[in-house]
């Protein structure tokens, strides 16, 4: 095919004209090889400049269009679209950006900039020869998503998903879900009950008809792109027959084993046969294996021979589902800092010293204590510290502030006060307060005319060795007091740390099984930190809420609505682009080498075994030509993007122009 | 071709990364930062795509010096095309040691979309280098 290439050199007003020789440059391009027409004018992205192009490919029959101007990710897409309406293939163009790396960067040298603008249109030129049409792709969009984590997040855009009339997978880890937010009590800044909020939700779940619940469940393989992803997923077995059980407990009333419930933080006892907390859905109980004494020497099965329906069943084997999906949603949460390692905050040393998930439980109606704060010889505590900030903001832990801290820290004051009278004495050993959310600072102001003690400055250490009288028998918290410059000593009963959210110990499973990003952080990645929070690297998967940094429940939920409006707009369209440029093998010269296959981060190449030649997967290619850069026989090659082509542009652009001539 | 300047002007390629080098230099041509005209840029999709092939193409080709610009370690847009160059331009690197071959001429730097600054400071001072290199003797006619 003899090559017509249109050569359109823009003015953008004075933003190229202004700092280059634009009719030097036009007069250039025009003698360049393969160039039939190079015009200039005012605005090329406007109607008349794109006119000009559309005329031009009908009346010169031109199959090549370059246009210079500004970056390709500003208008690329502009002019394409107005090739493709002239009936150009919209890969046939190119552009050239001579505003943003050439007249803007070098406006005090208008002789230099318009000898640059001159190559990189040369050069540009070269690019456009070496382009093959190519057809947009589509393909159909699976309208189920699957949803990997059951907390606020998950249930959110489960709910939000499934209403909209659309099929959700929706897989917990946990044998119920609900997640963090079911251990906490109140939450902030309205200090309402947390599980009157959530309960409904996950009752709401439940009900779903669209909503497949798989709890006790993890994901093992994720395979294809967007649109058409299939996963497998892991059923842990329960050891009780959902269908048969009817969560009347009689098991996990009688069964005599008792092991410290996690979901407790370890404050109370659960048995063998156990639901997590008394509003848990399903609610069907699990047996842990490991503790049951029928799974450790089978010298019991109380549980089996109290059952009513006989829904117990120790020969449960793991099970296997495989679902086709379109969209994914990662909200797996965060978990909790253990404040062991600073040894001189006294926890698991001193009694009395509790994390901030054990005061929570602590604060539920449903938890250990049954909502009464209490020391550990049963009576209330008279005066209490906070300590802010435990692990975040910490150049040993985390950097990162963990943004809920200061408010629950608030939350626990005014609960303090609230539960145990205003004569209870609270300190918070804070190092900034961060109260940015709607309500908060008002929230913060009214702990503060509650007569709450701030004392800005981090604690030094937690000790029990009195120094007079009136310290014995507490807890002593050293702290600097830095607006007053000196040191203090504050004799408590009870001493809660605020701890941070921090990456879960998991989380690089989940990214590899996902092929997510992970931030400095150890949060995951997103896509775009201002204009695309929820989405992630790989098209098609999304994550939300904790697992891509710390939030609180409002900012949770708002994000996974966002997703949730992500995956609906994937499935109301129904087709997704694939990337056009892709690799493409020659089979005549490639030798099946493998190393494409061996380098490819997406899996996207195989070598076929009968043929002995590399095949490429179009569909799941990225177009990122790392398999190119490698092939030693240059077999492999990126659509548009080839080897010709790059030798030629690296000709062009060393050839000597005048400007910087030697 | 205009008169010969007195000075020596090196002539650079830089090979761009489309999703962070190349929105840097977009960036910095938004905030008008000014930087020599000296490097010629050729976008590519990826750092990892930079065939080493490619930089000895431009330095037999008379390029004084030639850079590679891609995104963070783990910022990679296509997960780890950055390590795939890093390996590739290590052993590039390596031969040209072994080859007696200047391998300073070859400069790779991760810039990513949001450091227009520093993409233009990095263009000065990849200009000043290789002006106090002189002229690649590698850029000269390859007749045999």
């Amino acid at each position: 095919m003899k090559r017509k290439i249109g050569v359109y050199i823009c003015h953008c007003g004075s933003n190229i004209a202004g700092y280059l020789d634009v009719k030097k440059t036009t007069a250039y391009a025009a003698t360049l090889p393969y160039v039939v027409v190079a015009r200039d004018y005012q605005f090329m992205c406007s109607d008349p400049g794109q006119d000009m192009i559309k005329n031009d490919i009908k009346e010169l029959g031109l199959n090549g269009v370059l246009v210079c101007s500004c970056s390709p990710t500003l208008h690329l897409r502009t002019f394409r679209e107005a090739c493709a309406e002239a009936g150009l293939n919209p890969h046939l163009c190119e552009m050239a950006t001579i505003r943003e790396l050439c007249s803007w960067v070098h406006s005090h040298e208008r002789e230099n900039a318009t000898e640059k603008a001159m190559a990189l249109i040369a050069a540009g030129v070269r690019r456009v020869l070496y382009r093959n049409p190519l057809e947009t792709k589509w393909a159909p969009v699976t309208p189920n998503t699957l949803i990997v984590g059951a907390g606020i997040a998950g249930i959110q855009t489960a709910l939000e998903i499934a209403g909209a009339g659309n099929k959700v997978y929706l897989v917990e880890k946990e044998p119920s879900i609900g997640g963090r937010m079911a251990q906490l009590g109140k939450t902030f800044p309205s200090l309402d009950s947390t599980s009157d909020m959530l309960i409904p939700q996950m009752e709401a779940v439940q009900a779903n008809k669209n909503i497949e619940l798989l709890t006790n469940s993890e994901i093992t393989e994720v395979s294809g792109y967007i649109g058409n992803f299939k996963v497998t997923i892991k059923k842990k077995p329960r050891s009780v027959d959902e269908a048969k059980c009817n969560g009347c407990g009689e098991c996990w009333a009688k069964c005599p084993v008792e092991v410290p419930s996690e979901f407790d933080r370890g404050m109370s006892k659960r048995k063998a046969i156990y639901i997590p907390f008394a509003k848990a859905i399903p609610k069907i109980p699990v047996i842990d294996r490991k503790t049951c004494k029928f799974f450790l020497d089978g010298s019991c099965h109380v549980c089996a021979d109290v059952c009513p329906t006989k829904a117990i069943d120790f020969k449960q084997a793991e099970e296997t589902v495989k679902a086709e999906i379109g969209a994914c949603i990662v909200s797996t949460g965060y978990d909790t800092f253990d404040p062991t390692p600073i040894t001189q905050l006294g926890y698991g040393k001193l009694e009395n010293v509790v994390t901030s998930p054990e005061f929570e439980r602590m604060l539920s109606p449903d938890g250990p204590t049954g909502g009464n704060i209490v020391l550990k010889n049963g009576t209330a505590p008279k005066a209490v510290a906070i300590a802010h900030c435990v692990g975040s903001r910490d150049q040993n832990y985390f950097q990162y502030c963990s943004r809920v801290c200061c408010m629950y820290s608030l939350k626990y004051s005014r609960l303090l006060k609230k539960l145990l009278g205003h004569d209870t004495n609270v300190y918070q050993m804070y190092i900034d307060m961060r109260c940015f959310g709607k309500g908060h600072e008002e929230f913060y102001k009214s702990a503060s005319d509650e007569g709450v003690n701030f004392i800005r400055g981090k604690i030094g250490q937690v000790t029990n060795i009195p120094q007079s009288d009136e310290e014995k028998g507490k807890l002593i918290v050293v702290c600097e007091d830095t607006l007053l410059g000196t040191m203090i000593r504050v004799p408590v009963d009870m001493v809660v740390l605020s701890v941070a959210m921090k990456p879960r110990t998991d989380m690089e499973e989940v990214a590899r099984t996902f092929l997510l990003g992970r931030s400095a952080d150890g949060f995951f990645l997103e896509r775009h930190p201002k204009l695309d929070p929820v989405g992630t690297m790989l098209d098609g998967v999304f994550a939300v809420g904790c697992c891509q940094g710390p939030k609180d429940i409002s900012d949770t939920v708002a994000q996974a609505t966002g997703a949730a409006a992500r995956a609906l707009a994937l499935i109301s369209k129904g087709k997704v682009e694939m990337e056009a440029a892709t690799a493409s093998v020659d089979e005549e010269v490639c030798a099946g080498c493998g190393y494409c296959e061996a380098i490819c981060q997406y899996s996207a190449v195989e070598v076929d075994p009968k043929r002995k030649v590399a095949v490429v997967n179009e569909a799941v290619c990225k177009g990122c030509g790392a398999c190119a850069a490698t092939c030693p026989s240059k077999a492999m090659q990126l659509k548009n993007f080839g080897q010709k082509q790059l030798i030629d542009v690296i000709d062009e652009a060393t050839k000597e122009y005048a400007g910087l001539a030697r | 071709m205009a008169e010969k300047k007195e000075q020596f002007e090196p002539k650079i390629i830089g090979f761009l990364c489309n999703w962070c080098t190349a929105s840097a230099a977009d960036l910095a041509g938004t905030t008008r930062a000014q930087y020599p005209p000296n490097m010629h840029p050729i976008r590519v999709m990826c750092s990892g795509t930079v065939d080493p092939m490619y930089v000895l193409k431009a330095l037999l080709s008379g390029a004084d010096s030639v850079m590679i610009g891609g995104c963070h370690p783990g910022d990679c847009h296509y997960v780890s095309g950055n390590y795939k160059a890093r390996r590739k331009i290590a052993m590039l690197k390596q031969i040209f040691k072994s080859l007696g071959l200047d391998e300073n001429r070859i400069w790779l730097r991760w810039i990513s979309a949001s450091e227009g600054p520093e993409f233009a400071r990095f263009i000065r001072q990849i200009t000043e280098e290789t002006r106090k290199q002189g002229p690649s003797p590698m850029a000269s006619d390859w007749t045999v």
